[in-house]
């Protein structure tokens, strides 16, 4: 790994206000990414995933109620800057989303062109005309036709409005591209499409991604690296190889066991009970009401332990291993 | 164009011979709205679609969106009416029930329907939710509902009864909303369970154990099951057949295994490429991709729907002449020209 990572987190927290308490969401989430690289963080619903990227964009919601750590990108701590420098230095220039449904999230009244050309015009300051030739650039980078800078988003299908998001991240030329659910309301063929355009580009335009998903098949298409989320943490970090072929938390081993496959006849399992409330957490291991292998240490709250081959596990099975930091 | 009546297929384990639900030549079309006295045409949804259901099978219908597979399992429910063919439950002809006899076919058709919180009224309790039914079929007396409704929780292991039977949907889980939709659909003990997309909004870990419980109760009521969906990889566990729509046609039929490892239909065969497992070589192959998008339902290309996205096509016919059912294999079937020596 390279000596300064493209993005580094350390013990990032988001905790929400709530009329029924606090909601932990985010709770001490770290990891790095590097340059042209794709990490996937994977988890259920109510995992905090999506919290996590709003944290990363800071897209923070009126009711936060403790918000800090560190977010490193390219060298700037952006949780140092205050909003007004933060929008105009970071966001989509630096960093950029894609939101979850995303091809709902485009104005029904605003021409594609002026749509993908708005964050150069607004945030690089460029002419109309300029940034429009970078919109049709983009446009055709993503597989759209040059024309559809002149068209509506309701005259789109919901897979070429999902480029159109894709291009509007994309054009400033963010480092670093954040995709929540990026093909969860897509069809199959579809969501092929797209994953094959995403190939296509972090290899054309060196630009990294945190794709977030419930997903796990998907995810398998983009990701070098796997940060699985449960109850607000990452609970294993990991290169995806490995992690397709031998998870080592026991969630991630069921949640892998219960992935249907295609090409493969193996029982499915699924995971009882429910994941945990993150107004009322445990104070140890978060996984252990459900898991099969807890044991007595498991009350304690496992740290990432790092193991030998680099992967991290937050789970006591894994303490023979060096702990992190 | 004359109907293509499904021929019995061979019968695979528990599955009897006798048919529980018949669909034949079926068209389903919506009609788009009128400019004064001009008509502006009709949306096919459904179109020839022609198939029979057994006793205790299940068989699944797989297509992308817009396909008309909603469209289907709402014509079958009684809840859209076929512009043409027929749908026959038991023999009997739906088209020709009155009010009473449509009443007794839904007490036997259970609905499980997609979104489990939006299909349960939020103002009632599951109690109240699991006893309207009963009600509305006047079927039995206080104390009889009472355990009629018990009985169907412990059926779908909602355990303990009385810890659930208060609480209002919004107090449950994904999950356990869904087990109430499929308790719901099985408390008047229906012969034929129609299930759209169960399992498409839950997570991962909770699918399988729904789908489970919907394989339970159907060997254990020898249910016929048809479920709608667009999740190959996760119904393939529980269904006998399954049917690929495309463009409001069946265009393809076999029986899972074959169907997984012996696509015929170009169609069939780019979805199945398109559907990832997780496998870490994924990240270094791009996917084939047929080019363009489904059709257009009001004017679907002519003859073969796929033909222009279709690698095979072949000029001259495939875009000139609809192509019938082949079956190049018993009991596997496919709506494709390429098959027309096969048989």
């Amino acid at each position: 790994m390279s000596t300064s990572p493209l993005l580094r987190v350390e013990d990032l927290r988001l905790y929400f206000r709530t009329t029924q308490g606090v909601v932990r969401a985010v709770d001490g989430v770290s990891f790095d990414l590097g340059y042209n690289q794709a990490v996937v963080v994977l988890g259920e619903s109510g995992c905090g995933k999506s919290s996590l990227a709003r944290a990363l964009l800071r897209l923070l919601p009126r009711n936060v109620q403790a918000y800090d750590g560190r977010v490193i990108i390219g060298g700037i701590d952006i949780m140092s800057l205050d909003d007004e420098r933060f929008r105009r230095e970071a966001r989509w220039t630096k960093i950029s989303f894609v939101p979850q449904a995303a091809m709902n999230a485009l104005n029904p009244v605003v021409r594609v062109g002026d749509q993908v050309a708005e964050p150069l015009v607004i945030h690089r300051g460029m002419e109309k005309e300029a940034a429009w030739e970078r919109a049709r650039e983009m446009l055709q980078r993503v597989g759209l036709p040059a024309d559809f800078l002149r068209r509506y988003p309701f005259e789109l299908s919901g897979g070429m409005r999902q480029r159109t998001a894709l291009a509007m991240a994309l054009v400033a030329r963010p480092q670093l591209v954040i995709l929540d659910e990026p093909t969860s309301a897509l069809d199959v063929l579809t969501q092929a499409n797209i994953m094959n355009v995403l190939k296509e580009i972090r290899g054309e335009l060196n630009t990294s991604f945190i794709l977030i998903t419930h997903d796990v098949a998907t995810s398998s298409e983009l990701a070098n690296r796997v940060a699985v989320m449960y109850a607000g943490q990452i609970v294993e970090l990991s290169d995806a190889a490995r992690f397709f072929r031998e998870p080592l938390h026991p969630y991630s081993q069921k949640l892998m066991a219960s992935v249907p496959r295609l090409r493969d006849d193996k029982k499915l399992e699924f995971i009882p009970g429910e994941p945990p409330n993150l107004m009322s957490l445990l104070r140890g291991c978060r996984f252990a009401p459900r898991c099969p292998l807890r044991f007595g240490r498991c009350s304690e709250p496992p740290p990432l332990i790092r193991q030998e081959d680099g992967r991290r596990v937050g789970c006591w099975l894994y303490d023979g291993g060096k702990e992190m930091e | 164009m004359e109907s293509r009546i499904e021929a019995q297929d061979q019968t695979s384990g528990a599955v009897d011979a006798g048919a529980l639900l018949s669909v034949r030549n079926l068209r389903t079309e919506f009609e788009l709205r009128r400019w004064v006295f001009a008509r502006a045409g009709f949306v096919r949804a459904v179109d020839a679609v022609s198939f029979e259901l057994k006793r205790g099978e299940a068989i699944a219908v797989v297509g992308e969106s817009g396909c008309g597979k909603s469209s289907l399992a709402k014509t079958i429910l009684g809840l859209y009416r076929p512009a043409q063919g027929e749908v026959l439950f038991e023999g009997k002809r739906l088209n020709t029930f009155n009010a009473e006899e449509l009443r007794w076919y839904r007490s036997q058709i259970g609905y499980v329907q997609q979104d489990p919180y939006g299909a349960l009224p939020p103002f009632m309790n599951v109690r109240r939710i699991l006893e309207e039914p009963l009600i509305v079929n006047r079927l039995g007396g206080r104390a009889e509902r009472e355990r009629r409704i018990r009985e169907v929780l412990d059926e779908v292991r909602l355990t303990p009864a009385d810890d659930l039977l208060p609480k209002f949907p919004h107090m449950l889980s994904g999950g356990q909303q869904q087990r109430v939709v499929i308790a719901r659909a099985m408390i008047l003990r229906p012969r034929l369970l129609v299930a759209d997309e169960p399992v498409s909004m839950l997570d991962a870990s909770v699918r399988v154990e729904i789908l489970e419980l919907l394989r339970r109760l159907q060997t254990a009521h020898h249910l016929g099951v048809i479920y709608i969906t667009h999740d190959l990889s996760s119904v393939r566990h529980f269904s006998e057949r399954i049917f690929v729509m495309y463009a409001g046609q069946i265009i393809e039929k076999a029986e899972v295994h074959e169907l997984i490892h012996d696509p015929l239909h170009p169609y069939t065969r780019a979805l199945l490429a398109a559907i990832s497992d997780p496998n870490p070589e994924n990240v270094s192959a791009f996917k084939n991709v047929p080019p363009g998008e489904p059709p257009s339902l009001v004017r679907p290309p002519p003859a073969c729907r796929f033909h222009p996205r279709c690698a095979e096509f072949m000029k001259g016919l495939c875009d000139v002449e609809d192509p019938p059912e082949f079956q190049p294999q018993p009991g596997h079937r496919a709506l494709c020209w390429l098959y027309r020596e096969a048989e």
